[in-house]
């Protein structure tokens, strides 16, 4: 690991003043258990580290009519306990409880985990977000590119968006707040990842010197939801398929749902597809599985990850079988 | 990490992808302060904030209950502090990544990675290692049942499963199997001996250990 400074601010706006206004000076450090493996593989070399954790405002779990909000600093392990996140959000305390390992959500903060870099085995090895070659192939193409995204997968972004928490928070329509230079900014999580088109741009909708802050999630007593993964070890993984869904529904028929899958595409994908499929439906097997190969109609396999478009239909309908007998606990 | 790396000045450019030419415009920040020197201070939103690093800071540590001294680099991880200041090397580096368990210790109670955990934040908190376990000449309970079990090969994968055995108990008094799968699942044991470490746990359970 290359050396670096080292800062720890104890206010938001003393954060952002010690970030730098552009990628590869500074980082912010929140758990470190993804930025460190990411600078010992020298992918990343910022010349200052900012510690985030001694600031307090980042700090908490609350729950009221309004719903829950998260401080960005909340670790996955406290989340999890959380007694309002278990029975009011049953569905993302499974997912976090089934994130990483014990040691990891000790450590691994909300906000960094949903700001966590690819796993993209390309990208892990300095090659890159959009790798390409001297005479700009691109390399996924022709190379191992089994676990790569099968969804939205046209332009050079190949790679699949890691967090497997994100795409139960936005099942659940969580909104997340970020804090830079020009002030407070708040979007809707989905909307905080994008595809970059150059290798210039990162994956997130986050100014090199903007923060996360916090997640807030509206009340959810009224969904069905569940989070379903498929993982090819049982844990201390990353999985090959992850599907969350949040139903509200009228009766037996579902009013509302949302589907969204991970590990498909280079951002948790939402899935309309599947939501038309469903719409003023009863789930059922049948009904489960039509909206499941919904999902992955516009599914387009790598050279090597074809097995992945069946592991996502399996997810997705799994995911709403498991919502529609009473969600996730 | 790659600091007997001669070409590593090479490296950046190959390897640094994304942030490669980010990385070349930087000029802003100064790098060079090789000696030990009091942080250095800086302005931010109207504020004076130190800064450390990036050459050696004095730290501070509470292993085992008891104060460490070092001059230490803000790079420098809590592991090997531990393993190469200190002269504690239960804890093990294998994986240097989080991604096996190895290197796990307590901090404030609480099971982590030393590899992934930071020296400068290491300061101000409880540290425990696997050497704090046996008392005089006994062995910690954890310990006795892993021998008792036959829990433990060629041992490399053992102080950091044992410490995280602690841990878990500690939280889990009485766990399930499901509990004792999920809750130990942050250590790989390359020999294979999670039969027997399920069994040391199973008995330490039942004794209420
Ligand atoms: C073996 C292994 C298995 C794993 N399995 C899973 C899994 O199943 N599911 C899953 O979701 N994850 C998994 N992870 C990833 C893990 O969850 C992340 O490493 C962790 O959540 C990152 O959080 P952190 O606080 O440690 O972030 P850091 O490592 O500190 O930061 C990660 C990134 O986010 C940025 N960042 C952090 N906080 C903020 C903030 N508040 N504002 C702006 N930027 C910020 C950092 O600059 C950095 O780029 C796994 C990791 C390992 C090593
Ligand atoms: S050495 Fe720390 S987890 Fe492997
Ligand atoms: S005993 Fe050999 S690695 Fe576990």
């Amino acid at each position: 690991m290359r050396s670096f400074e080292y800062v720890s601010p104890t206010t938001k706006a003393q954060a952002v003043s010690l970030l730098a206004g552009n990628w590869g000076q500074t980082e912010v450090f929140a758990g470190g258990t993804d930025l460190l493996a990411l600078m010992k593989d020298d992918v990343l070399a910022p010349k200052r580290l900012v510690n985030i954790k001694q600031i307090k405002d980042l700090q908490g779990v609350t729950y009221n009519a309004q719903g829950l909000r998260v401080g960005a600093l909340t670790n996955l392990g406290e989340l999890a306990d959380d007694a309002n996140v278990k029975k009011n959000y049953p569905a993302l305390a499974e997912a976090l409880i089934e994130a990483a390992s014990p040691q990891i959500r000790n450590m691994a903060t909300l906000g960094g985990n949903l700001c966590q870099r690819p796993r993209c085995w390309y990208f892990r090895n300095g090659f890159g977000l959009l790798p390409k070659d001297e005479t700009g192939k691109e390399l996924i193409i022709e190379g191992d590119n089994r676990y790569h995204a099968i969804l939205a997968n046209d332009g050079p972004a190949k790679f699949v968006s890691p967090s497997t928490i994100a795409p139960v928070l936005i099942a659940y329509a969580a909104k997340i707040r970020l804090e830079g230079p020009k002030g407070k900014r708040e979007l809707p999580l989905e909307k905080f990842y994008v595809v970059p088109k150059t290798e210039t741009e990162r994956e997130h909708d986050l100014q090199p010197n903007e923060i996360v802050t916090e997640v807030v999630v509206p009340p959810a007593t009224d969904a069905k939801a569940a989070h379903y993964e498929i993982r090819q070890k049982e844990a201390f993984d990353w999985p090959l398929a992850v599907a969350a869904v949040a139903l509200r529904m009228n009766g037996s028929n579902v009013q509302s749902a949302r589907v969204v899958m991970g590990y498909v595409a280079p951002v948790p994908w939402i899935s309309m597809e599947a939501e038309q499929a469903l719409s003023s439906q009863n789930i059922s097997e049948d009904t489960a599985q039509r909206a499941a190969a919904a999902a992955l109609r516009n599914a387009k396999a790598l050279s090597h990850n074809s097995y992945k478009v069946q592991l996502a239909r399996v997810a997705v309908k799994r995911a709403l079988l498991k919502a529609a007998s009473g969600g996730a606990a | 990490m790659r600091d007997d790396d001669p070409n590593q000045n090479e490296k950046v450019d190959e390897r640094s992808g994304v942030s490669r030419r980010d990385f070349l415009k930087i000029s802003s920040i100064s790098v060079a302060v090789p000696l030990v020197t009091g942080p250095k201070v800086v302005f931010a939103a109207g504020e004076q904030v130190p800064v450390h690093g990036p050459g050696k800071v004095p730290m501070e540590f509470t292993i085992n209950g008891k104060k460490h001294k070092a001059d230490l680099e803000p790079r420098v991880t809590l592991l090997d502090a531990l393993r190469d200041e200190f002269d504690l090397t239960g804890a093990k580096r294998v994986c240097d990544r989080a991604e096996c368990g190895a290197c796990t210790v307590l901090m404030d109670n609480k099971a982590v990675y030393a590899c992934s955990v930071l020296a400068i934040e290491a300061q101000g908190r409880q540290i425990a290692t696997v050497e704090s376990l046996m008392q005089g000449d006994k062995l910690h309970p954890v310990q006795q049942a892993f021998v008792d079990n036959d829990a433990s090969q060629c041992g490399f994968c053992t102080p950091g499963f044992v410490v995280a055995c602690k841990a878990f108990l500690d939280k889990h008094p009485n766990p399930t199997p499901e509990d004792i799968r999920r809750g130990l699942s942050g250590n790989l044991c390359r020999c294979g001996t999670y039969h027997g470490i399920q069994l040391a746990i199973a008995q330490l359970a039942q004794k209420g250990a």
